[in-house]
Parts: structure tokens; C-alpha cells; sequence
């Protein structure tokens, strides 16, 4: 009980001390409020103040960063939203808080139902941002988005997304997730140019 | 002890010929003990087979054939298979002995059993209430007991179905605002009976005998208390600052969590798991796929088994250094600690994140695998942390702490728990290592691949405070050793095996999976009826089981080293309380 290992102890705070002022130094001025001292901030190498001044600072989100679901829909030509969504409901099935409903469109002459959704809503506040319906979505019509600034003022009437709220164009996703994104756009291209194999092919054997 | 050992083969049906059956139910394993004898066949089973510590105690509602069963979960705390035993009454009249005078570790599980379940254990010392609250009526685990908000006994709901209508889920409250007494209650005289009870048992602990005519006094600590880790509370018997007796009274974070379970589809339970122990989801997610791939008989390809492991160690490492802060917290070196432990926590959640899409709620595991591949430079940066920056961090804050004077004298001979009365009370984890029982499930009974890497059990022999200290940097160390070997070794490949599924096929039958979490032995008892849905999902909380040794940790101790014990044993209210 001579007090050393207190005093050790003391050492390593002051060397911490005395890193965070060489830091500042070695960076002069850079390390705070730009991209690079975020991210140097963020990495293994980083000594001293470790902490981001959040409004003013933000931490870059990874890729797969999830957060609240939102729908995709293509732009066509005239800047027609159309929707991937095919309203199968296998997200619905699939999510642990239950927190999706769909409204299906009836077809007015047939009844019978169309594959796109007259509806979509999201319950944000039961979500539970597991990701589950971006992941078992057959048709990557649902993604996680990056937005996690959504808090409100009156949850009573603001927390259920409803389709127009929800969608968001292929190009935000695009750009929120580039690498899944052409990974995903490679996939699809292949399937339609398998399915449209296929259906020549059965083409042919119909005409022959 | 050791000669008397019997050899693992000779049957336990053999030996009991009249009071022990196999459970021949398809997808079933272990024994059928006649509830009458059950005492005297588990003392056998602890005495002669060797099989010392009682992991897991829980009940499953069989409600299609009228009965209820008491599965226990033994195992040797010399490594090895475990032992399933069951015992079988009626719903009406669910009665069945209490194993407390055999396993101390009994008590908590016992008590959570008859609270969740209805299954009265005879002879139990204190049987009340754990996570319910004193006037709640009913058993809610039983399979006819429905819950506020109930929609259906399964889901997916069909309300929520395409056609279904839109509302929020607070409408649906049937409460309305829930502020309205029943008449003549006053809410300020009311007084819950089970206070009295639990008051009253805490009175009758006899003093030390100082010769000094003291009054004794019952002091509640928490739930309301910062040192308590969430929403906890003791309630001390104390001569002076001296700790005479000590109840846990746990549950204010309850949420039945195992209901919600049942209720889930099995893929739907991954995410829910993240909420159990919310500093450490990967191992959580690990145990309960490792539970449900058992049953489903899929192993997963070797690339995801290293990812696992990698995560699995990641988490351990982040837990451990927060652990490590808020202890020191508790002892009074405020948040400078453990704004340094912080720091290398921040760097794996960092980690997490990039792969998983989630800092705490990974949601990572898959049966069969995990979600997806590591992103591209995460795995160099893995590679940095492990040969790099951790093993340097870790080395300076055992330099920072290890040797300061306060601590040790904080610590060292307080609080101490001896290698039996681990093993009886089912410590697990950290704390059964700090009492001498070099008993780690990675090594005693290897899931996954922990049979391939090399480490050593960390192991300390005082029991005490300072030693479930050290112990946490020394397992820290060790899983940086692994981390070295699978970063080294993780080979490409698929992370699935076959398609990702959302709906799975899970033969009926039940199956125990455990991994050697960071807070201990973290087990799920999963019971399927071939059903989407499970029909028993039980955790075996290390958490809320390691506080049943609280009591014998704490007696003799001075009131202001309860919080430092209870520091050291590192508990998540999450888990706790489920």
C-alpha cells in the first residue's frame, strides 16, 4: 500500500491528457467539424478527444446501416411513380412487431386483385428496425433507409407512414446503398433476361 | 467424490427402475422422473453421476394433454454433455418439489417458474413472486392465459394481412388512459402482501451477536439508485452498515419476453433476442440459433461459423471493457474509466454496424449462417483492431486500474463466493471462473468451432471482487487470441446454407442450445410442435441467475460493497428481467 499503482494510474490519464493536446496540434484545427478528422476520429489510430459534436458533427452511416423501412418506385419516362411493390405481403408476414398493413388493389371491372398496393403503411412506432422485409423481399421493393432524424412533436397522428410518405425513387437508394444496389441490379437484369429466354423459347416450341 | 462416480453410461433408468423412464416422445431426449422421488433421484444424479451444477430449471405448459413438466438442465462442472430430467404434473394441481436443499441454484428459477407458470414447489423457502408484480393475477406462460392487447395466438396476425385495417397500436389498448382506481382503493394505504411476506422473512435474521443491544434496519436499495444498472432493487437487513440478509427484488424491465416468443414465428425471435442483453446481441442471437438449429439438424458453412465466432468474440471484448467501466463507476472513479473502456467499445459497435446495419440490435444470426457477408475493409479493419490497437488498450487499463490501491482494497476479500457455493447457486460465467472452476462452455462442452482455436480458460481463485475484476481482462485477452487465429484462418465462401428462408421448418421435439455468453452461460430451451411457432421458448438468463448467490455474497459485508459486488457480477436488466 505505498500508493504507486495510484500513481500509475495517474500517468495514463496524464499521457491521455497530453495526446489529446498533441492531436490537436498534429492536425491543426482539421480534426474537428471536416470529413477526414471524422473519420481519422473513427479509425484504430485515434487518440485523444474521441467524441463527435453531434448536430454540428455527424458520424457517416456504413452502407448497411438500417433504419425505418421506405418503398421504392421507379420514374418513368413522363415522372410516373411506379411501384416495385407488388403487394404479395410476405413483408407483412415477416415482421416480428407486425407492424406493415397493405391495402390491395382491386381491379374495378374484374375484382379481381393487381398486383400493386393501393396502400402501405408503416407503424414507426412498433418497428423494431430489424430489416427482416428488406431482406425476404422478392422484388427489392422495400429498403432500410439512412434517415434516423425522425423524431416529431406529436406522435399521436405522425407515426403511421403511409404509401406516399413511404416511397422514396430507385435513385435514393441508389445512392444511399451503391454497393448492394448494382449488386441487386445485376441480379434482376439476369433474371429478366432468363425470363425472357425462357419465354422465346416457349415461343418458338408454340410456333414450330 | 471422484471414485464414487459412476460411469456416464449406466443407465439412470436402470439405477431407478421404478421412478425413472425415458422420455421416448419423438425429438425428445433424457429422463421422466416420478415427481415423488424426484428429490432423492437428483441427489443420486448430483452425488454418484457427477452432474453437479443445475444449469437451467424451467416449466412447459402442455395444455393439449393436461399436464405440466419441470425441465432441469444438469451438467458436470468438469466438462462434458449435459443431463435433461423432467417431471410431470397436473395443470390443475401443479405441485412438484423444490430441489433448492439440493441445488441453492434452484431458487431464483423456481420462484420464476411458479410466478410465469403456476407450478408450485413444495418446500421451497420463499416462494413469491419474481417478475410479475405482487397483485397480478394470474399465470402468464400457461397457454390459455392471454395477454392485454391480445390479437391472436400466433402470427403472423391476420389483421395485419393485406385487406386488413389500419390503426395504431396504442389504440388497442383496452385501458383506455388506466387511471382509474376500483372503488374504496386508496392507493397510499395500500400495502401489497407480498411486502410484508418479503419484509418479514428479511426480520427474522438473527444479528451477529456483537453483545451490543442494535436495532436491525431494512434499507431498500433501488430500484431508483444509480449503481443498481437499471431498474433493480435489494432490500438489505443491516446491524450498522453490516449486511445481515439481502433479497433482489427484480422485474420492472419484465415484458415476457418468452410470451412474445411463443407468440413468434421462429425467425421472428432473432430480433427479439437482441433485447435481452442489449450490450451484447451477437451471443444472444448465437445461443438461440444454435437452440433451433439443432432441432432443424443444419450446420452452417465454415465461412459463417468463423464470422460467428468473430462476432461472438467482438461482443465478449466490447461487453467486457464496459463491464470493466461501470464497475469502476460504481466503486467511485466516476466515468473517467469508463469513458476509456468506451472508447474501444465504440470501435467494435463500429464494427457491428458496418456489417450487421446496427450498432447494439444486430439481428446478425440466420438458422444455417448469418444475414450477410462482411462489407468490403471491414475485415482489415477487424484485423487492425485485434493485432493492434485492442491488445495495447487493454494492456494500459490493466496498468490503469489493475494496481490502484483503491480498488484492491475495494475488492480484494469482499464479496467472496468459494468454488462450492459457485457451483451450488449456478453461477455462471465470469463469476463461477473468479471462484476457482475453470468451467467455460467454449472448452467444457465446444459449440460451433471453438474446438479449433487455441486459448486458455481464464480462471482466478479468490471468489472475490477484485478477482471477477481481473478476470474479464484476462478473458479479454484470451478472446483476443481467437480473434487472431479466425482472422487469420476465415476462409471464402457462402455464409447460408441453402436459400435464406423466411419461413422454417422446425421438426417437432426440444433442444437446449447454450454459449458461454459474456455474463455466462446463456441458454434457450426451445420446445417446437412442428408448428411455425415455438411452442416453449425459455432463456436461461445469466444475468437474473447470477444474482441468486447475491445474498450469500453479500452477508458480512458493509452496506456500500453491495453495489460493488453487484458491479462485479455484471448484470443487464434486460436479461434479468426479460
Amino acid at each position: 500500500m505505498d500508493g504507486m499503482g495510484i500513481v500509475k494510474g495517474l500517468g495514463v490519464t496524464f499521457k491521455r491528457f497530453v495526446e489529446t493536446y498533441l492531436d490537436d496540434i498534429k492536425w491543426l484545427g482539421k480534426r474537428y467539424y471536416t470529413e477526414e478528422g471524422i473519420n481519422h476520429r473513427m479509425s484504430a489510430d485515434t487518440r485523444g478527444v474521441f467524441t463527435i459534436q453531434y448536430p454540428e458533427e455527424k458520424l457517416p452511416v456504413p452502407e448497411e446501416f438500417r433504419y425505418i423501412p421506405f418503398l421504392l418506385y421507379e420514374e418513368g419516362e413522363n415522372g410516373e411513380k411506379i411501384d416495385r411493390c407488388t403487394s404479395c405481403g410476405i413483408c407483412a408476414k415477416v415482421c416480428p412487431p407486425q407492424c406493415i398493413w397493405i391495402v390491395r388493389t382491386n381491379d374495378p371491372k374484374t375484382g379481381r386483385p393487381v398486383p400493386q398496393p393501393a396502400d402501405f403503411y408503416i407503424d414507426v412506432d412498433i418497428c423494431m428496425n430489424c430489416g427482416f422485409c428488406a431482406e425476404y423481399c422478392p422484388f427489392d421493393a422495400i429498403k432500410m433507409d439512412h434517415d434516423y432524424e425522425i423524431a416529431v412533436y406529436d406522435r399521436q397522428t405522425n407515426n403511421i407512414y403511409n404509401k406516399e410518405k413511404l416511397s422514396k425513387p430507385v435513385s435514393y437508394y441508389a445512392s444511399i446503398r451503391p454497393v448492394n444496389y448494382s449488386r441487386e441490379e445485376q441480379a434482376r437484369k439476369e433474371a429478366a433476361e432468363a425470363k425472357a429466354a425462357r419465354r422465346r423459347g416457349k415461343q418458338k416450341s408454340q410456333s414450330a | 467424490m471422484s471414485d464414487q462416480i459412476i460411469s456416464t453410461e449406466q443407465d439412470l433408468a436402470a439405477r431407478f427402475p421404478d421412478t425413472v423412464a425415458h422420455d421416448e416422445r419423438n425429438g425428445y431426449q433424457g429422463y421422466i422422473v416420478d415427481k415423488d422421488q424426484l428429490v432423492e433421484v437428483v441427489t443420486a444424479i448430483r452425488d454418484e453421476y457427477g452432474f453437479d451444477y443445475l444449469s437451467s430449471v424451467t416449466g412447459v405448459d402442455y395444455l393439449p394433454e393436461d399436464s405440466m413438466e419441470v425441465v432441469y438442465h444438469l451438467f458436470r462442472s468438469t466438462g462434458g454433455p449435459g443431463l435433461v430430467i423432467k417431471t410431470q404434473t397436473s395443470r390443475a394441481n401443479a405441485v412438484v418439489p423444490s430441489l433448492v436443499s439440493v441445488f441453492p441454484g434452484a431458487d431464483f428459477q423456481e420462484r420464476e417458474a411458479w410466478d410465469l407458470l403456476g407450478i408450485k414447489f413444495e418446500g421451497h423457502p420463499d416462494l413469491r413472486r419474481i417478475l410479475m408484480w405482487e397483485g397480478f393475477e394470474g399465470y402468464p406462460l400457461r397457454k390459455d392465459w392471454r395477454e392485454a392487447y391480445y390479437e391472436e395466438d400466433s402470427k403472423p396476425f391476420k389483421s395485419r394481412w393485406p385487406g386488413g385495417e389500419v390503426h395504431r397500436f396504442e389504440d388497442a389498448n383496452i385501458f383506455g388512459k388506466n387511471v382509474d382506481y376500483p372503488a374504496g382503493f386508496d392507493p397510499e394505504t395500500w400495502v401489497p402482501d407480498q411486502d410484508s411476506s418479503l419484509y418479514g422473512n428479511l426480520m427474522k435474521v438473527d444479528g451477529h451477536g456483537s453483545g451490543l443491544k442494535t436495532d436491525q434496519i431494512i434499507v431498500n436499495l433501488g430500484p431508483q439508485h444509480p449503481s443498481t444498472h437499471g431498474v433493480f432493487r435489494m432490500v438489505v437487513t443491516l446491524d450498522g452498515e453490516t449486511i445481515l440478509a439481502l433479497k433482489p427484488v427484480m422485474g420492472y424491465l419484465h415484458r415476457n419476453h418468452e410470451k412474445i416468443g411463443e407468440r413468434n414465428t421462429f425467425l421472428q425471435n432473432m430480433p427479439f433476442t437482441d433485447r435481452l442483453d442489449y450490450l451484447s446481441s451477437m451471443s444472444n442471437n448465437f445461443g438461440y440459433a444454435l437452440a433451433v438449429e439443432k432441432l432443424m439438424g443444419v450446420e452452417p458453412p465454415e465461412r459463417a461459423e468463423y464470422l460467428r465466432v468473430i462476432m461472438a468474440e467482438l461482443t465478449r471484448i466490447s461487453n467486457h471493457v464496459f463491464a470493466i467501466g461501470m464497475f469502476l463507476n460504481d466503486l467511485g472513479a466516476y466515468f473517467t474509466p469508463a469513458l476509456y473502456a468506451i472508447e474501444e467499445r465504440e470501435l467494435i459497435l463500429d464494427i457491428f454496424e458496418a456489417t450487421s446495419g446496427s450498432r447494439m440490435m444486430c439481428n446478425y444470426f440466420r438458422f444455417g449462417g448469418v444475414a450477410r457477408d462482411l462489407p468490403a475493409g471491414v475485415l482489415d479493419k477487424i484485423r487492425n483492431l485485434v493485432y493492434e490497437r485492442l491488445p495495447r488498450k487493454i494492456d494500459e487499463l490493466d496498468l490503469y486500474l489493475s494496481n490502484n490501491e483503491i480498488l484492491r482494497s475495494r475488492g480484494q476479500g469482499v464479496g467472496v463466493l468459494t468454488p462450492e457455493e459457485a457451483i451450488a447457486y449456478s453461477a455462471a460465467g465470469p463469476v463461477l471462473r473468479a471462484s476457482g472452476v475453470p468451467y467455460d462452455i467454449r472448452r467444457a462442452d465446444p459449440y460451433s468451432i471453438y474446438d479449433r482455436f487455441e486459448f486458455d480458460v481464464a480462471v482466478r481463485y479468490h471468489g472475490d471482487v477484485y478477482d471477477r475484476y481481473l478476470i474479464r481482462i484476462d478473458e479479454v485477452q484470451q478472446s483476443i487470441r481467437i480473434l487472431q487465429q479466425a482472422v487469420r484462418d476465415i476462409p471464402e465462401g457462402p455464409i447460408q446454407t441453402g436459400k435464406p428462408q423466411y419461413q422454417v421448418r422446425v421438426p417437432a421435439g426440444e433442444s437446449y442450445g447454450r454459449v458461454d455468453g459474456p455474463k455466462g452461460e446463456l441458454g434457450y430451451y426451445v420446445v417446437s410442435t412442428g408448428k411455425p411457432n415455438p411452442w416453449r421458448y425459455h432463456v436461461r438468463a445469466p444475468s437474473f441467475i447470477n444474482l441468486t448467490a447475491m445474498e450469500k455474497m453479500c452477508v458480512g459485508d458493509k452496506v456500500a460493497d453491495a453495489v460493488a459486488i453487484l458491479g462485479s457480477i455484471d448484470i443487464v436488466l434486460g436479461e434479468t428481467d426479460r
